[in-house]
């Protein structure tokens, strides 16, 4: 009965800590508490604006970022892809940060969760696709004929090139719609452009991109 | 996908950046939503006679406990919620309410059980009122649903889900517990099944409801 009380205490303690925190402990951090606290500091100036800030604290959370990323078993290309999300996630999120908490376990936490969202995502579409092998041994590709010649890294120059030469807002649509697959609202937040001027503008890419490539992709 | 890529994000999203208002700590805005539930109660305790649920207190065994016990799991409830709104914040929160709400939950059927084998004719009588239970709970739920689904969406929750769930609970509980102060009948039990379902019904419309208006904060 003495221990249960105790363990109440202790509980009812913690929960106080939490929802109003007395004194500014960094718990949970991997990196340097002098990092911390610039990161933390930067993201307070960015809460206010400033631009400048802002860029820099990104910039120099990336590798944080991967790393987190890479301890939770993302591999390859996906690691890029968790850290275009948590990039996204932190410019959405950033209003809840708190400065009196630490901004290392706030990044960490959010790029441990959208890994594991990846990883889900993958073992998902895993699940849905079947390995045969033996299909792609015994039908044609339709567009083989088209296809002859060209090798993946070729394909893929020829069509970052196509979209290079776009216009700002068609490739802006195509990068945030079609390539990092954000949702219209998501592209819009970080575009500042409206849902019907984006689909529009991804319609219109789509078409140029058509006649550009003709048959070569 | 390379370092490039992140540099053009990076570039998009600073000059994106807009200055922000820093969100108020979990336990200021459980506080805020726990002050309109208690508004409520105002209201209901000025618009309605109270006596009948002060001799309840007084002479059924386990009203007290059940109320209190109700009153705990919303409490607890919000905290939890408001804790999973936050990005940074670990799951295990959602187990906040849980104890409180087993404590609820078992106090109302053990007072459910000990009242009908004491008044067997009141079996009947509260069947016939239960369908009232649930019309006042969901009716109550609403605007208080409304409210915390609102708040929430200010917060940047990880857990679209659980957070719904959390916020459920909380919900259906105030609304247990407000609708008590006009209850005609024994707190503690009696219409349990409906009370249960309505229960159910709050948390379960939240987890959808809440689910699909939260998961549009962001996911993979």
């Amino acid at each position: 009965m003495e221990r249960l009380g105790v363990c109440s205490i202790y509980l009812m303690l913690r929960i106080g800590q939490e929802l109003f925190p007395l004194s500014s402990e960094r718990e949970g951090t991997d990196a340097p508490s002098s990092s911390d606290e610039r990161w933390s500091g930067l993201m307070v100036a960015a809460q206010a604006g400033d631009r400048l800030a802002y860029h820099s604290v990104l910039r120099e959370i990336v590798p944080m970022i991967e790393r987190a990323a890479r301890r939770k078993g993302v591999t390859g290309v996906s690691v890029d892809d968790v850290v275009q999300e948590v990039l996204s996630s932190i410019h959405n999120a950033r209003h809840t940060y708190d400065p009196a908490r630490s901004f290392t376990a706030w990044v960490t936490t959010i790029a441990q969760r959208r890994a594991l969202d990846l990883l889900r995502k993958q073992t998902r579409q895993g699940s849905r696709e079947r390995h045969a092998p033996l299909a792609y041994e015994s039908y044609a590709e339709p567009d083989m004929a088209t296809d002859r010649g060209l090798d993946e890294s070729d394909k893929a120059r020829i069509l970052r090139e196509a979209i290079a030469e776009l216009g700002e807002g068609q490739r802006e649509a195509v990068e945030h719609l079609a390539l990092r697959e954000l949702s219209l609202a998501e592209a819009s937040r970080l575009t500042g452009k409206s849902t019907g001027a984006l689909k529009v503008n991804l319609h219109r890419a789509m078409k140029a991109l058509r006649t550009r490539l003709g048959g070569q992709i | 996908m390379s370092s490039k890529q992140h540099t053009n994000l990076i570039d998009a999203l600073a000059a994106d950046l807009v200055p922000v208002r820093r969100l108020h700590s979990p336990g200021l805005r459980a506080a805020f939503w726990l002050a309109v539930v208690s508004a409520f109660a105002l209201g209901l305790y000025l618009a309605y006679d109270i006596t009948n649920l002060l001799i309840r207190m007084e002479h059924v065994p386990g009203t007290k406990i059940a109320l209190g016990a109700a009153i705990a799991t919303a409490v607890l409830g919000a905290i939890a919620v408001f804790q999973l709104s936050l990005p940074d914040r670990s799951p295990r929160w959602g187990f906040l309410p849980i104890p409180a709400l087993a404590f609820w939950l078992g106090a109302s059927g053990l007072g459910c059980v000990n009242r009908l084998e004491a008044l067997p004719e009141m079996r009947w009588y509260t069947l016939l009122e239960a369908p009232d239970c649930l019309i006042y709970i969901v009716a109550l739920s609403i605007p208080l649903s409304t409210l915390l689904i609102f708040m929430l969406r200010r917060g940047y929750t990880l857990y679209p889900g659980l957070t719904s769930v959390a916020g459920g609970i909380a919900v259906a509980a105030a609304a247990s517990a407000l609708l008590e102060i006009f209850h005609p009948f024994d707190a503690a039990g009696t219409d349990i099944l409906v009370h249960a379902f309505a229960i159910a019904l709050v948390i379960g419309v939240n987890r959808w409801l809440g689910g699909r208006l939260l998961n549009k904060q962001g996911h993979l």
